[in-house]
């Protein structure tokens, strides 16, 4: 079986069960994302967010089901996970960045040791990101000196640095200040337009309006509902979706 | 900014201040000498009964119980570096992935962690021959190196508990970035991993280093000429005079605290600057 970009999706979710011990986290998740879409997951806490998107780069694994990303099985126990990360880039909640390197090393540290890309046009291309992350300038400094939205920001330029085809953010404003959470923000929505493919746990409803789609609810491991957002947040039709959304909005 | 009201607020928690560095002055060093080596002696010349007065007899045999002062450091060296080399390793075997590699390290670590020094010691004393027969070659084992290889057993679990705990410590977060970043483990390992840890092993290792060497007077038990041994004869070739005690191991004392305690002071100062950073 060959994946196509045109006509394949380039995220493919089918009936995704996973559990951690006796707690069963995903009952049945199918969902597709096609190249160059934006998908927010919205839903209240503990409902499998965040373990969903941990599931599609193999950070977690699954009981049963199948989630294929450009054609490549991640349910399979030979799966070549450094293959797969490649094409799946993630930004973390807690940034994580790596405190003992400066922002620049951040960012070209994998294209050289993993991609083994050429130092100098490693550099080049992560300077060139941190323009493109408004951070100019602050190449040479280590991550305990930038804000949080700052370091969220780095984080983003260190995964495009390894040019994924799809990028994850687990709830990445989370926790950030409130008046850095637009910086971060605004720097999603630019990835975004240029075409990234991008699949987004968030509690930003303004944000996932604006940018989204399409917008997935789930609640106790299952998606509840989802729908393009103009629809989504006009008529939700399931009592669940609306309870929800009348406490947020 | 702080603003002046009568109403009950929330006041932002502010991090306990540290406590100031406690620190030996000239005088507490002086007093110490003076308790141990000098004192002792200026009761004898006040008594006057022997020719020689035991700080000058001391003096004498100064030179020696420095060489073999010498001697206790350089086990310590040996140890040390034999010690955190295989202990590096154990602790890296006790961080695997690999289910039986992570099992026998543990074990080995923990066999040889609760452990007491001094059996370890006789047990590589005397347990290992005096010589090593390899392809015809004899390689003598002496002493002092069985001495080495003692002393580096316990030394060796402590670094290896040393590795994991560090390892632990570090927030789950950085393995799954670089994970997400397709490092490999071997990777993640030495390029995030262990740079991070460097400094959270620095002030317990450097505590460690401290206590083995301190450890390495039980070489004398084994007989090994370290400034112990050194000590016992050099009084018995003094007809065990009981007013040579006091001054002779003072010295030796004094030696060890003039080593030890600038270590000490340094790993607290490690620490303190570690813990205002992070």
């Amino acid at each position: 079986m060959t994946w196509s970009a045109t006509s394949d999706p380039m995220v493919s979710i089918k009936n995704v069960y996973k559990s951690f011990g006796s707690l069963d986290v995903l009952n049945g998740v199918t969902l597709d994302v096609m190249k160059g879409d934006v998908i927010c997951i919205i839903g209240p806490s503990g409902s499998g967010k965040s373990t969903l998107i941990r599931c599609i780069n193999a950070l977690n694994d699954i009981q049963s089901g199948s989630i294929l990303v450009e054609g490549l099985e991640v349910n399979d126990p030979n799966l070549d996970k450094l293959e797969l990360r490649k094409k799946v880039g993630m930004v973390f909640q807690q940034y994580n960045l790596f405190p003992h390197k400066t922002a620049l090393q951040n960012i070209m540290m994998a294209p050289v040791r993993v991609l083994k890309q050429n130092k100098k046009t490693s550099e080049a291309a992560a300077l060139e990101l941190l323009k493109k992350v408004r951070l100019e300038g602050k190449e040479n400094t280590y991550p305990g000196e930038l804000s949080g939205g700052q370091q969220q920001r780095v984080a983003i330029a260190r995964s495009l640095a390894m040019q994924p085809d799809v990028i994850l953010f687990d709830e990445v404003t989370a926790a950030l200040d409130p008046e850095t959470v637009g910086e971060v923000l605004q720097t999603i929505k630019e990835l975004a337009e240029d075409g990234m493919t991008c699949i987004l746990v968030t509690h930003e409803m303004a944000f996932a309006r604006e940018v989204a789609d399409h917008i997935y609810f789930t609640d106790r491991g299952i998606i509840v509902e989802h729908g393009p957002p103009e629809t989504f947040f006009k008529d939700a039709k399931d009592p669940r979706t609306r309870e929800f959304l009348s406490q947020i909005l | 900014m702080s603003y002046k009201t009568d109403l009950p607020v929330m006041l932002p928690v502010k991090p306990r201040a540290l406590e100031p560095f406690k620190s030996l002055k000239k005088r507490h060093i002086l007093l110490i000498a003076f308790l141990t080596i000098v004192g002792p002696s200026l009761v004898f010349a006040q008594t006057g009964e022997f020719e020689k007065s035991p700080l000058a007899i001391l003096l004498d045999w100064t030179p020696l119980l420095l060489s073999g002062f010498l001697f206790n450091l350089v086990i310590s060296f040996g140890a040390m570096a034999l010690g955190t080399f295989v202990g590096g390793l154990l602790g890296l075997g006790q961080v695997s992935l690999f289910a039986p590699t992570r099992a026998s390290s543990w074990l080995v670590t923990q066999f040889f962690r609760n452990a007491p020094w001094l059996v370890l010691l006789f047990f590589a004393m005397f347990l290992l021959p005096f010589e090593l027969n390899i392809f015809g070659f004899k390689l003598p084992l002496p002493d002092w190196f069985k001495a080495i290889l003692g002393l580096s057993l316990p030394v060796m679990a402590n670094v290896s508990e040393i590795v994991r705990g560090a390892v632990r410590s570090l927030p789950s977060g950085q393995w799954e970035a670089a994970e997400s970043l397709a490092y490999t483990r071997r990777q993640t390992l030495w390029l995030i991993i262990l740079p991070q840890c460097v400094k959270r092993m620095l002030p317990p290792w450097m505590n460690l280093y401290s206590i083995l060497t301190m450890a390495t007077v039980l070489a004398s038990i084994v007989g090994v000429s370290e400034v112990m041994t050194l000590t016992g004869r050099a009084l018995a070739a003094e007809g065990g005079r009981t007013d040579l005690l006091a001054p002779f191991y003072g010295l030796v004392l004094v030696l060890f605290f003039i080593y030890c305690y600038p270590i000490a002071r340094f790993t607290v100062w490690l620490e303190h600057k570690f813990s205002v950073i992070n």
